[in-house]
């Protein structure tokens, strides 16, 4: 469509000026040092650098630390997304089917959305606490010597939990709007086919929200990779050891407290070429689903 | 609807029951647990199992907690965490709001040199979060002299391209036939935007201020790196700190209170316009 317009010239340049100053002072100038300390060595007093080209990249890729960190964060990211995801989908048919109620089952269900990640990551820390929680008591009644703050496994399980528990209302209102945007036309002819409920959901339901899916896909894993930094960094700061550090945590760690300037910086601008797919990968999917409508 | 051709049958409808039942329990259980924690004293917090119900201590906690008990564990008290965790709240959404508003009028209804490459510029901060240039970042600030400022807790945090591209989405449904009505009754830029854009643009604002204000309260990694000073600390800061140097001593009824009054502000928005927070959720994602 040809648009319109109005025929000034210098009032959009001040319209579109303070995003654009924000957006080049916060977000574009930041970017291009990370980039370019990420191919300096510099010492932690920053009184003098030297160009070592993709020594810092080397060292990072070499660095089983780095590794670990790579590692834990795909266990800590599948298992979010999955369990989240999961639950919300399941919850979701359930307020399908029912008629009566399901404007209180959503009020209940959107509260965690509300609930910033590090206070989730709190809030089941409090329950589960060994010395105070009041559930502290299930894993040990099934006789788990529980202690989330200094076993790996028990501490990546509570941050899942927190990180889990929290996006499940995210994932809950977007398959109640995919599943709500199934024709019942489909559902009924498979029903006159002979197929029963079970059925009807894996071979029609199911993959008609596939779109729906994939998004949640994605918002997940963008979540999980970055937004749970709260959650890391308040229930279990990384430990026990190094077994729930993540690569964001990493980033902020390296470049914070042990000032390893080039080395965080060489993991931003990795970080940054994650998101980049990341988001390509997104665009590119939801043009897919405009067109087929 | 349970006569429906692929109603659902008595039983599996009380099993959706059930389970929905389950999944709110879960899913506000977190919430529940702190609220009565912080109903009850020190030292039944510290004797498990909790009791289920509030107890006698609620209105003592609170008013210890409000009346400088929280002052005494983070050094500042939660009347300043609060409204800091406001100003920032609402400073985010408002500012966002307005910028990214200004440049979707701008890139839709005026031509200009260099337009598209604009929107690109605009468009590609999608793909540069906080986490992913933490140190350089933080070096501006310190700069700029916006440590331990309202402006540095905000400012970085307004310019996204998400509400930018809602806009500009919605500014292109705006038929050419209403723009050309209202040139042709003499209607300039700012008549144009104030008399016809902006109160289309109502259910819009109002989705998009839900999803920001609760953006800006529970942000975390940004507050963490620009404060240093406790009086500037959002509540959600605050609470962080008092729990890392938890030890013997640590109030904990008083945690569980500030715990209740970070959350119950963004929960209460959320569930009272809640129409506004799907709406918005849904549509900004998309």
């Amino acid at each position: 469509m040809n648009r319109a317009t109005f025929p000034h010239f210098w009032l959009p340049l001040l319209l579109i000026a303070p995003q654009l100053a924000i957006s080049a002072i916060f977000f574009y100038w930041p970017a291009v040092q990370a980039l370019y300390q990420s191919v300096l060595r510099e010492d932690p007093f920053g009184l003098r650098s030297t160009f070592v080209g993709l020594a810092n990249f080397r060292n990072v890729l070499a660095d089983p630390a780095y590794l670990n960190a790579a590692q834990v964060t795909v266990v800590f990211s599948l298992l979010t997304a999955g369990f989240s995801m999961a639950i919300a989908l399941l919850l979701a048919v359930q307020a399908e089917k029912v008629v009566r109620g399901r404007g209180f089952y959503r009020t209940l269900m959107i509260w965690p959305y509300a609930v910033a990640p590090a206070i989730a990551g709190m809030l089941w820390l409090f329950m589960f606490n060994p010395s105070f929680g009041t559930l502290a008591a299930i894993p040990r009644a099934l006789g788990i010597r529980w202690d989330p703050l200094l076993n790996s496994s028990q501490a990546m399980g509570l941050v899942v939990a927190a990180a889990s528990w929290k996006q499940i209302s995210y994932n809950f209102l977007f398959f109640v709007a995919g599943l709500q945007a199934i024709p019942k036309s489909l559902i009924e002819a498979s029903a006159i086919d002979g197929a029963g409920p079970v059925r009807r959901f894996w071979t029609i339901v199911f993959p008609l929200l596939a779109p729906t899916t994939f998004f949640l896909l994605v918002v997940n894993t963008v979540y999980a990779l970055f937004d749970t930094f709260g959650i890391i960094h308040a229930v279990t700061s990384g430990g026990p050891g190094k077994s729930t550090e993540t690569l964001v945590y990493k980033v902020y760690n390296d470049g914070f407290v042990n000032l390893l300037l080039g080395s965080s910086a060489a993991q931003s601008v990795m970080l940054m070429v994650l998101v980049i797919c990341l988001t390509a990968f997104q665009f590119k999917y939801i043009e897919r689903k405009v067109h087929y409508g | 609807m349970a006569e429906g051709l692929v109603g659902t049958s008595r039983r599996s409808l009380t099993l959706a029951h059930v389970l929905l039942i389950l999944g709110c329990v879960i899913v506000a259980f977190p919430i529940y647990y702190v609220t009565v924690a912080s109903t009850h004293s020190l030292r039944t917090i510290l004797n498990p199992p909790l009791p289920m119900l509030p107890g006698p201590e609620t209105i003592e906690n609170y008013r210890e907690a409000v009346s400088g008990g929280i002052n005494r564990i983070g050094g500042v008290g939660v009347d300043r965490l609060l409204l800091n965790t406001t100003i920032v709240a609402l400073g985010i959404a408002f500012g966002k709001i307005v910028i990214s508003m200004a440049s979707a009028y701008a890139i839709v209804f005026f031509r200009f040199p260099l337009r598209m490459v604009c929107f690109w510029l605009i468009f590609i901060t999608l793909m540069l979060p906080v986490e992913v240039r933490i140190l350089p970042t933080y070096k501006v600030m310190v700069d700029l002299g916006l440590i331990d400022t309202y402006a540095g807790l905000i400012l970085p945090l307004i310019a996204s391209a998400t509400a930018t591209l809602l806009f500009r989405q919605f500014f292109m449904t705006i038929p050419n036939e209403l723009f050309e009505a209202a040139r042709v009754d003499g209607a300039g830029p700012w008549r144009f935007f104030k008399d016809i854009l902006l109160p289309l643009s109502a259910t819009n604002i109002a989705a998009l201020f839900v999803i920001l204000f609760i953006y800006g309260w529970t942000q975390y990694l940004w507050p963490l790196l620009v404060t240093n000073s406790n009086s500037m600390n959002t509540i959600v800061i605050a609470l962080r700190k008092m729990i890392s140097f938890a030890d013997a001593d640590t109030p904990w009824d008083l945690v569980m209170v500030t715990c209740v009054l970070a959350i119950l502000p963004p929960v209460l928005i959320v569930v009272l316009m809640q129409r506004w927070f799907v709406k918005g959720l849904v549509e900004t994602e998309k």
